[in-house]
């Protein structure tokens, strides 16, 4: 039996979130050891493990994997979430990639003053609702497909449900004038896996707050 | 009776016919005529021995006039117009031109660790990116910011990978992405400070080696379609088509300072 993937990050969302998602639609178990301290991150430094010293670091099938987007590719690829063909992963891609910006945005913006913080919201909200959401309202209108590519559950559906929700925990009516999204949203949250997921107690985390800043500053020296 | 409507019958016909660059089965670059993110791409098909055509903007309202087309998924640049595909997100672009043209590895395994070691290189390349538009007098501490992360956190790794590779690429045995990225990087550091490549002799032997492979070697020849970096001029041009504003280097630079 495959040993369960493992996950080294702080407690919190950040840039292992979108890789927790991946693992749980896909009904994989995976285990997590938190950073909370500088001295842990120092002995993951001093072990090698960390290409760049950076995290997320996921260790599964006897290497470990740095760089979230490479982790996240590696992950679809294995999960047979990444589309048919080439050309479908170059659709997925193209849609991860700016569902990945989107969300980027909201990780960095809990880094910042109140003020900017506050504007960095109201951006993000913007390019919501202007920029991303209406791309994906259209493909789906554009098929009339339960799912973004192939008329099949991948990678893409998964992400793009994630950035719904964290950006509705922004604005919670950044749906209304999105019906097809809206009806994703619903259909892709009653996956089982996903479903499980959703509920508390899961390996799901909250939105940032001032201890989990703290905690990354603390850590990272910054 | 069946009309003829091929090209040399068109014209012939007088009727004038709106050629597509794309008509010639090349891919077509729609992007400034700089290096930004789009430099990458030229590289990668260059080594692949892809022939290309560029559509350069050189103004706001050139770019504008392109966003409106609505060719661009998320109104930004690059795009490259491939396979009867606007492909856009310049990830998504290199991955396709990747594993179309064989540079992808030949493994799952290999793909993930051409994976990290290209975001990797991405990271530094973009601390030079936005590094003209600095505030002047920030512009000595960021190149000191830069150079001591290409020497202490980036080349150090490539050092090792190559070194535990036993090959002459990062990756298996032969030539990929992550390569021909490497060779782009190891460059345009070495235009920020002449001799950093000294302490890595497996790199400097490495950017010699890649460097004689003759499609990288016809780019890295005058007259290809390989771009320069951007002088003043230059930089009042991407200004002005992005509204990018001076000091966007610090605020740039959480981007890229820690994956956290």
């Amino acid at each position: 039996m495959e040993a369960k993937p493992k996950l080294y990050y702080f407690q919190g969302r950040g840039r292992m979130e979108s890789i927790r998602w991946l693992l749980a639609a896909a009904g994989v178990e995976f285990e997590e050891e938190f950073l909370e301290t500088r001295e842990q991150y120092e002995k993951l430094l001093k072990d090698g493990r960390l290409l760049f010293d950076q995290v997320p670091l996921v260790e599964i099938d006897g290497m470990p994997l740095t760089q979230s987007r490479a982790i996240l590719s590696y992950l679809a690829a294995k999960y047979n979430l990444y589309g048919k063909d080439l050309k479908e992963r170059l659709r997925i891609d193209m849609y991860t990639d700016g569902t990945l910006d989107l969300m980027i945005m909201i990780a960095q913006a809990a880094f910042k003053p109140p003020k900017e913080k506050e504007e960095s919201y109201a951006l993000i909200v913007k390019r919501a609702k202007t920029r991303y959401f209406p791309v994906f309202e259209k493909i789906l209108k554009d098929h009339g497909e339960d799912f973004l590519v192939g008329n099949r559950f991948s990678w893409a559906d998964i992400q793009l449900l994630e950035a719904i929700l964290m950006v509705e925990e922004l604005s919670a009516p950044i749906l209304s004038d999105f019906p097809l999204l809206q009806a994703f949203k619903a259909r892709i949250s009653n996956i089982p896996t996903i479903q499980k997921f959703l509920q508390p107690g899961s390996q799901r985390k909250p939105p940032p707050d001032g201890h989990y800043v703290e905690v990354v500053r603390n850590v990272l020296k910054f | 009776m069946t009309k003829d409507l091929s090209l040399n019958a068109l014209q012939a016909n007088g009727i004038r016919c709106q050629e597509s660059l794309s008509m010639t089965g090349k891919p077509v670059l729609h992007y400034f005529n700089g290096r930004g993110r789009m430099e990458s791409v030229r590289w990668l098909l260059a080594a692949a021995g892809v022939e290309f055509e560029e559509k350069l903007f050189e103004n706001h309202e050139e770019f504008e006039k392109l966003i409106q087309g609505g060719t661009l998924m998320y109104e930004q640049v690059p795009m490259v117009e491939i396979d009867g595909m606007n492909l856009v997100q310049t990830r998504a672009i290199l991955r396709y031109i990747a594993a179309k043209y064989g540079l992808y590895g030949r493994s799952l395994e290999e793909q993930a660790w051409i994976d990290m070691y290209v975001e990797g290189l991405r990271d530094l390349s973009d601390m030079i990116m936005f590094f003209p538009l600095s505030l002047p007098e920030e512009k000595e501490m960021n190149l000191e910011y830069i150079l001591h992360r290409a020497t202490t956190r980036f080349f150090p790794a490539y050092e090792k990978a190559l070194r535990d590779n036993k090959q002459h690429f990062l990756v298996g045995n032969r030539l990929s992405w992550a390569d021909v990225q490497l060779l782009e990087v190891i460059l345009m550091v070495e235009e920020c400070k002449a001799g950093v490549l000294s302490g890595f002799p497996l790199l400097q032997d490495f950017k010699v080696r890649t460097s004689q492979i003759p499609t990288i070697k016809r780019f890295l020849q005058p007259g290809s379609q390989r771009k320069p970096p951007l002088d003043d001029e230059s930089i009042g041009t991407v200004k002005d088509i992005f509204k990018f504003e001076q000091g966007m280097f610090l605020k740039n630079m959480s981007t890229i300072v820690a994956e956290y």
